[in-house]
Formats: structure tokens, C-alpha cells, sequence
């Protein structure tokens, strides 16, 4: 039973006001209530989480710009430090205004229009930001698609899964997001039987596709043989087919697993998308404006930091929005935590 | 009438032909054994030498120590593991075109319900799995939940019930398609007293209403007792059957439970169980 | 003999897989031949490997010592900082969700920030990002571990008089054994793909970052494929480590389970 991972007992029978109580002599009808009274519990529960975790992030990131100019004071004296004590001052950094621009300055920085543009800064990266979010959603799809296909091939055969699943994992450690300038150029010879025109935007869609693959394939797995010995023996009793099994048991008990590899494969398609457009040269996107940013950092330092702000609100909206998906879908009961 | 016959005069009537006309037994058993991970360092000789006859409309109970090979042995009969030596026939057939005809339903311990799927669609799922049109199937899940006394909790997800509720719903899904027969390994384990009784009782009326034939796994010698026709009763390592012990008390009531004759019988299996342990 | 039997179940399977992986795709690049050798077949990237060993295992080294050095810091801090956090309820419960949503970030992203802060050629802003990126899974996949523990085996620790640091080390820390080792093994790969790309913003010129984009760069797709081979041999490497050292650590979690 599943009670254990519902509120306490005691928040359950407060719930039920004497009166109800004194109604209500059958203990199934009893309990039925119980049960109704703890799930609108749970339900306000998560409301509040969900506010609170909000409020949490805003204050997170006020304090994180307040430690941040803490920083730059305290770390403006640190080359004297260097000497006085070596090994802190060796490890952090010392501070100036152009390694770490003022804060007002990158606050202004987001709404400056930046010279030779009449668009303020915070609307040029988030155009670019979509850019980014379209090779991030395109590799994730395809990397769903794929991962799970993978998933239910290794789900037939044992042996397939020893054979192959050491070799998924290695694929994760070749650093193709570091060739990603071949993955263009192969994408624009490889892909001209397509109906439409093959872009570059494509090919870092594939490179994202690489790494959104792996936790689908991993937890996919794990979700397709997490039924209980018990039900599939129940199937097997109904002398149900591969697909009957497939379809009705093990992709419904999966859903939990699967839904934490999409949170994961989110931010991994995002990371990929951002760093093989970087590596790729393919402009348009988020990545290409870090890059831009970074080559003329001297001139300024807060366009930079502006930029991978917004690259930390793509990753967070992201993973945002699969969570309220998740929530949606299969709502607050079979959430699996799994990495 | 209530005397324990020796596990060889089981198998003496095993051996006679069946009437003619008359149906296939429901299970039939022939010299079965089963040898896990045969040949490996952790093999196990779970059961040996089993003979065992159910005719059509009994209530068998596998009853024996833990780990004797109860659960083995049902799932022999369902065709889900096979076995290493002998033959295990169902209706006639061998177990597993019983099992691909669909001849049997299980039960486990753990209802097993499907989550994610309501009640209704819950004692559904095998009347879907052998593509009933939606119309029947609404119209058969309905009857298996007045069966179970449930009708009102058809919208319920299985989260929402209580553990013996659920376990009802089990015996619905089992049910839904009516089999001719019943496999259920220890199904009320997790249940308590009260809830185990009540069970008992709604398993019994099933039982007369449907002439389903049941085999039934348990670790408690009363309920053994109280439920079925036969006890046979198992002795471990490797598990054989020791006895079959007729367990005929006529029509169950609750005063049953209080009945000499119960009483008699519940000694006779303890005995039975005893000589299974000293062996 | 079972140790033969053992070997031959789990290791014959992937060593089959990767031969007929292989040999299929020289075979399909020996017949098929396409232009542009963007995937060149694994004899010509041996070649190239053996070609340019010393520049590859120099490259490596530098690369690989950013690695090692910034996986065990973000393992170190991740791990103790999940102990600290997760001893105080509030603060679990406020910094854990916490992370959870800063882990969506794109960590690699701040590769130029850290360039400026380190110095444009220093490796200490590579080792800063792959510290980071590693920090956020280590944490919260312990803090987890630390957390979900069964209620009952607490309560059994307690009947036993046993005060908050024995349960942590009872209870709690095997308890997020599993899920600590999960997050390490997923680490190491990251790591590799971190320490690689930051090279690309910056850091030392010999690293194996650059010498993947120089190669390139430079249509040298042979040798570009060879270096990265060698990081992924660095990353299947850790690996190993990790599941080595997990299956030392907590032999019990490797004790076949089996249905009742
Ligand atoms: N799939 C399996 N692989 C290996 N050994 C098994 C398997 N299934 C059962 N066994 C072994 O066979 C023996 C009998 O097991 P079984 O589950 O049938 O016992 P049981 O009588 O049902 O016990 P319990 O009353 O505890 O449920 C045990 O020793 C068990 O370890
Ligand atoms: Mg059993």
C-alpha cells in the first residue's frame, strides 16, 4: 500500500471534523474520506511548495548578487593578499571592474541598447534564446524518440542489454560536442535527400540529440523493468504478447522514470544546443552571443554576463516547463526521483 | 472422513483413468521437479517427485513450510516456469496451451493492481488483452464488482483503497473472463484477521457460485482448512507432497469455525505438517 | 569455472557488440566510401592515433589532469556539502529544490566568466567549471539518498538511543550510497565533456581541447577523431574507477535480488 509516502497520520484524522465522524460508521466509507481529505492536502501542499520554491529562487538570486559585489570589494585587495595568505589567495581570484563588472552595470546592461541596434539588449538575447530553445526542443524530440526506441530494444534480451548498454554509456563520454564543426559540414553533404533544405541549426540539433539520448535510453530502461516480478507474471498468466505487455505495462509503469530522464535530457539538449552552436560557429543563438561576447569582453564586460544569464533562464524554463508536464500528466503521485 | 491419506494413495488415484465422459481433471501432475539455476553454484531443487490430481469444481490448498516450493508448484501449474522433469496438465492439455487458451486466472499475494489504471479498467485488462469489444467489457467488469460488493468504487484508482479491498479487485480481474480455474498464491497474506475472514467468506461464495475450480497456496493451517476440499500438504527440501488430506465439512458458515470436525481436521494437517518437518 | 562462466555472461556480450560495431562500420565505410571522410574508418583513426601519440598523450595529460583534479574537488564539496545541508532539515529543504533548479543551468556556459576571472590561459578556469558542473548532480543525488531513508529504520535507531550522527552514519550515509555512486558515475563523463569544451574559450594551448579544434580546423578529421578518442578513453577510464571503487564500497548492493 501506498500510504506510507502520504502525509502524516496525525494531519489525516485532524482533517476529519467530529461531526463526519459520528456520521460515518463504515469503516470503508471512513477511510474513503481519509483518503480524499489527505489528497486535497497534498494537493494544497504543493501549491505552497511550488510559491515557496518561487520566493526561494528570488531570494537566492539576491543574495547571489549581493555576494557578488561582497566579492568584488573584499576581492579588490586580494593581490595584497596573495602574499599575506598564499593559498587562498591562489585559489580565488582577485577582483577589478572589468573581471567582474558592477552590478548596476549589468543590471543597466540588460535594458542598454547596444551600439548599432535600436533593440534593447534583454529582447536581442531572448530572440536568440528561442533560436536556441528550437535546435534544444528539435534535438530533445529526436533524442526521446531515440532513447526510448533503444530502451525497448534492450528490454527484449537480456544478453542485447549486456552487450550493448556498456556501449551507450561509453558514448557519453566521446566529446562530440568538440567536433561539431564535422557534424556541420557532414550534415550539409549528408542530409540533401531530405524534402527541405538541410540548415547548420540542424546539425547542432543532432549534436544535442547525442547527449538527450543517454538518460532516456538509462532511466527508459530502468522504468521498462521496473514492474514488479508479480505483474509480469500476471501478463505472461494472460498469455498477453510482447506488445500487449509492452504497451499496457511496462510503458505505463516507465512514466515516472521517463519523465526524470526528460528533465535531465532538457537540460542536456540545452546545454548541447548552446555549446555546438559555440563550437559549430552556426549563428543566430545563445551560444554564438557567449561567444561574441566573449571574444569582445573588454569593450563590455556586462553583455556577457547579461548573455549567460539568459543562458541560465533558458536551462531554468526549460526544465520548468517538463516539470509542469510532469505534474500535469502524472500528477503528484509516481514521482520518481531518480537520476 | 477426515483421515490423511498418504501422499502414494494421492497418486494411486492420479493414476487412474478418468471416467469416461466425464471431464479432464482440472490439474493433473505427473512425477514433476523442478531444479533452479541447474548446474550453477546457487542451484536450488525447489521440487521433486510431485504427483498431484484436482478434479474439476475442488477447492485445493497447497499448504507448507516457507520456501517449500508452494509458489513453485502454482506456477508450474500456470505454465510461467517449466518444469525439469515430468508433465503438468491443465484441462487436459498441457499446461501451456492451458495457459495461451486462457484455462486459468492467478492471484498473488500482492494485488498487483495497475496504478495508473482505475478500478473498472483495472478487472478490464484482461478482457483488453483478448480483445473484448468496450461495450462487454463495461457490461462484464460491472458484474465482477457486485461479485466483489466494489460497485461503488468503479472510478477509484487502486491507491485509493485499502489493502483488502484491493485484493478484492484482484479476485475481480482474475474472475472477469471467467477461467475454469483459479490459481491463488497466498492472497489474504497481507490482509489482517478481520479483513482475512471476511475474505474467506466472499471467496467461498464465489467459489459456489461460479463451480470454479481453486488452488489456493497459504501458510495458515485454519484458513486451509476452512476454504477447501483437499489440503495437500507439502514438506520441504526438496519440496514433495507429503499428504492429501479430504477436508470435507459440507457448507462453510461462520459457525464452521467452531465446528469439532474443523477442530479435527486442523490437527490432522498440523500433524500432517509435523512429519513434513521432521523428514 | 563459475568465475569463467561469470566472465563469459557479463563481459563476452559488450566485447562481441563492440567488435561486430567495428568491424561493420570499416566494413560499411570500405564498400560505401563516402566523400568528405567526416567518419573515417576506426584503422585510419588508429593510424592517426599512433601517428601523433606523443602530441595525444601530452594533450591528454594536461587535459586529463584538469579532469581528475576537478572531480574530486566538485565530488569533495558536493558530497560534505549534502552532509552539512541535509543535517538541518530547513536548510534541505530550502537549498536542495534549490539546486535542483540551478542544475538546469548551462554550467558550461560560464566557461568565459571564469576565463575572466582566472586569467584567459590559466587551467584554473577549466578546473572551475568542471568543479561546478560536477558540484550540482553529487549534491543533490546525495542529498537525496541522505533523506529518503525508510522512516522505520530511523525509528529503529533511535529506540537504540542512537543520536543524529550515528544515524547519519548507519543509516543515512549507506542509505545514499547508491545514489551518491549514480551521480559519480554520471560525473565522470561530464567531466570529460566539460574540461574539453571550456578549453575552447580558453586555458592551456596544449590541452586536448584545442588540439580536437585544431585538427579540425584544419580538416585533419583523422587526428581530430584520435584526440577525441583519447578523451573518451579518459572518460571510459574514470568510469571503471567509479563502478570499481562502488562495487568495493557497497559489495551487499550487488547481491542478486530475487522475487518472493
Ligand atoms: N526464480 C527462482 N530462482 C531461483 N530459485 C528459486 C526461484 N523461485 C524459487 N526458488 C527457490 O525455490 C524454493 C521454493 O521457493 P517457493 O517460492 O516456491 O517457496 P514457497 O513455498 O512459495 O515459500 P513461501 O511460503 O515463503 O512463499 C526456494 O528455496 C527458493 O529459493
Ligand atoms: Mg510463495
Amino acid at each position: 500500500m501506498k500510504s506510507e509516502s502520504g502525509p502524516p497520520v496525525e494531519a489525516m484524522i485532524d482533517s476529519v471534523s467530529p461531526a463526519s465522524n459520528a456520521e460515518v460508521d463504515d469503516p470503508i466509507v471512513f477511510e474513503q474520506i481519509l483518503r480524499q481529505q489527505a489528497s486535497r492536502e497534498q494537493r494544497r501542499d504543493r501549491m505552497r511548495r511550488t510559491a515557496r520554491q518561487v520566493v526561494v529562487l528570488a531570494v537566492f538570486v539576491c543574495l547571489l548578487g549581493l555576494a557578488y559585489s561582497l566579492y568584488k570589494v573584499v576581492g579588490t585587495s586580494i593581490d595584497d593578499a596573495q602574499s599575506s595568505w598564499p593559498v587562498i589567495g591562489s585559489i580565488l581570484p582577485e577582483s577589478d571592474d572589468l573581471k567582474m563588472p558592477p552590478l548596476p552595470d549589468i543590471i543597466s546592461g540588460i535594458f542598454d541598447e547596444p551600439r548599432g541596434t535600436n533593440e534593447p539588449f534583454w529582447l536581442i538575447v531572448g530572440k536568440e534564446a528561442a533560436f536556441t530553445l528550437r535546435e534544444a526542443a528539435v534535438g530533445f524530440a529526436i533524442g526521446v524518440v531515440v532513447g526510448l526506441s533503444i530502451a525497448i530494444v534492450l528490454t527484449t534480451s537480456g544478453r542485447l542489454e549486456r552487450a550493448l548498454v556498456p556501449h551507450v554509456i561509453a558514448s557519453q563520454t566521446i566529446p562530440l560536442i568538440a567536433i561539431a564543426p564535422i557534424i556541420v559540414i557532414w550534415g550539409r553533404k549528408s542530409f540533401d535527400f531530405l524534402p527541405f533544405e538541410w540548415q547548420d541549426w540542424m546539425s547542432v540539433s543532432i549534436i544535442a540529440t547525442y547527449l538527450t539520448f543517454f538518460p532516456v535510453t538509462i532511466n527508459g530502461l530502468r522504468g521498462l523493468q521496473s514492474p514488479r516480478p508479480e505483474n509480469l507474471e500476471l501478463m505472461d498468466s494472460y498469455a498477453a504478447r510482447w506488445i500487449q505487455t509492452l504497451w499496457r505495462l511496462r510503458l505505463p509503469a516507465s512514466l515516472p522514470y521517463l519523465f526524470a530522464a526528460f528533465k535531465i535530457a532538457a537540460t542536456a539538449s540545452v546545454v548541447g544546443a548552446i555549446v555546438g552552436e559555440i563550437s559549430a560557429g552556426v549563428k543566430g543563438g545563445l551560444g554564438r552571443r557567449v561567444l561574441l561576447e566573449a571574444q569582445r569582453y573588454t569593450t563590455g564586460p556586462e553583455r556577457l554576463y547579461v548573455a549567460v544569464l539568459g543562458a541560465a533562464a533558458l536551462g531554468i524554463f526549460v526544465f520548468a516547463a517538463i516539470s509542469s508536464i510532469e505534474y500535469a500528466l502524472v500528477g503528484r503521485k509516481g514521482r520518481q526521483t531518480v537520476t | 472422513m477426515n483421515g490423511a491419506s498418504p501422499a502414494a494413495s494421492a497418486s494411486s488415484a492420479a493414476g487412474a483413468p478418468p471416467a469416461t465422459g466425464a471431464q479432464p481433471p482440472a490439474v493433473e501432475v505427473r512425477g514433476a521437479s523442478k531444479i533452479f539455476n541447474l548446474g550453477r553454484h546457487n542451484e536450488v531443487k525447489a521440487l521433486a517427485d510431485i504427483d498431484l490430481l484436482i478434479d474439476q469444481g475442488d477447492f485445493v490448498t497447497l499448504i507448507g513450510p516457507s520456501g517449500c516450493g508452494k509458489s513453485t508448484l502454482l506456477r508450474l501449474i500456470a505454465a510461467l516456469v517449466a518444469p525439469s522433469d515430468g508433465t503438468v496438465a491443465v484441462n487436459g492439455k498441457a499446461a501451456d496451451a492451458a495457459r495461451l487458451d486462457r484455462d486459468y486466472s492467478m492471484v498473488f499475494q500482492r494485488a498487483g493492481l495497475f496504478e495508473w489504471r482505475n478500478v473498472t479498467r483495472n478487472i478490464e485488462l484482461p478482457l483488453e488483452l483478448m480483445g473484448w469489444k468496450a461495450a462487454d467489457r463495461r457490461r462484464r467488469s460491472a458484474e465482477m464488482l457486485e461479485l466483489v460488493k466494489l460497485t461503488e468504487f468503479a472510478r477509484h484508482h487502486p491507491a485509493e483503497l485499502s489493502g483488502g479491498m484491493q485484493q478484492r479487485i484482484a479476485i475481480a480481474r482474475a474472475m472477469s473472463f471467467h477461467p475454469q480455474l483459479l490459481l491463488m498464491d497466498e492472497p489474504f497474506g497481507a490482509l489482517d484477521e478481520m479483513t482475512r475472514e471476511h475474505m474467506q467468506n466472499e471467496l467461498l461464495r464465489i467459489w459456489s457460485e461460479t463451480q470454479i475450480t481453486v488452488v489456493f497456496v497459504t501458510h495458515s493451517i485454519a484458513e486451509a482448512v476452512f476454504l477447501s476440499t483437499k489440503v495437500a500438504v507439502m514438506s520441504p527440501r526438496p519440496g514433495r507432497i507429503a499428504a492429501v488430506i479430504d477436508n470435507d465439512l459440507g457448507p462453510r458458515t461462520d459457525a464452521t469455525r467452531d465446528d469439532p470436525a474443523f477442530f479435527a481436521n486442523v490437527t490432522a494437517v498440523r500433524d500432517a505438517l509435523r512429519g513434513g518437518h521432521r523428514r | 569455472m563459475t568465475a569463467a562462466r561469470a566472465l563469459l555472461h557479463s563481459w563476452l556480450p559488450p566485447v562481441v557488440a563492440a567488435v561486430v560495431i567495428l568491424g561493420g562500420w570499416e566494413v560499411l565505410l570500405a564498400v560505401i566510401r563516402p566523400d568528405g571522410f567526416v567518419l573515417p574508418p576506426p584503422s585510419d583513426i588508429g593510424g592517426a592515433a599512433i601517428e601523433n601519440f606523443d602530441a595525444i598523450v601530452g594533450a591528454t595529460g594536461v587535459t586529463g589532469f584538469i579532469i581528475v583534479t576537478g572531480l574530486i574537488a566538485g565530488v569533495v564539496v558536493g558530497a560534505a556539502f549534502a552532509v552539512l545541508v541535509t543535517a538541518f532539515r530547513a536548510a534541505n529543504e530550502t537549498l536542495t529544490p534549490l539546486a535542483v533548479a540551478v542544475n538546469a543551468v548551462p554550467i558550461i556556459a560560464l566557461a568565459p566568466i571564469f576565463n575572466a576571472w582566472f586569467g584567459l590561459l590559466s587551467p584554473r578556469s577549466n578546473q572551475a567549471v568542471v568543479v561546478v558542473l560536477v558540484f550540482f548532480p553529487i549534491f543533490i543525488n546525495t542529498a537525496r539518498g541522505l533523506t529518503q531513508v525508510e522512516p522505520s529504520q530511523v525509528e529503529l535507531m533511535e529506540s537504540y538511543g542512537a543520536g543524529r550522527w550515528r544515524i547519519m552514519r548507519e543509516v543515512r550515509i549507506p542509505n545514499a550510497m547508491p545514489f551518491f555512486f549514480t551521480a559519480l558515475k554520471l560525473a565522470t563523463s561530464l567531466a570529460v565533456i566539460a574540461a574539453i569544451v571550456a578549453e575552447y574559450f580558453g586555458g592551456r594551448q596544449d590541452a586536448l581541447g584545442n588540439l580536437i579544434t585544431n585538427s579540425a580546423g584544419l580538416t585533419r578529421y583523422n587526428d581530430a577523431w584520435a584526440a577525441v578518442l583519447a578523451g573518451s578513453l579518459v572518460g571510459i577510464g574514470l568510469y571503471a574507477l567509479a563502478v570499481l571503487i562502488e562495487r568495493l564500497v557497497m559489495p551487499w548492493y550487488f547481491v542478486a535480488r530475487r522475487s518472493a
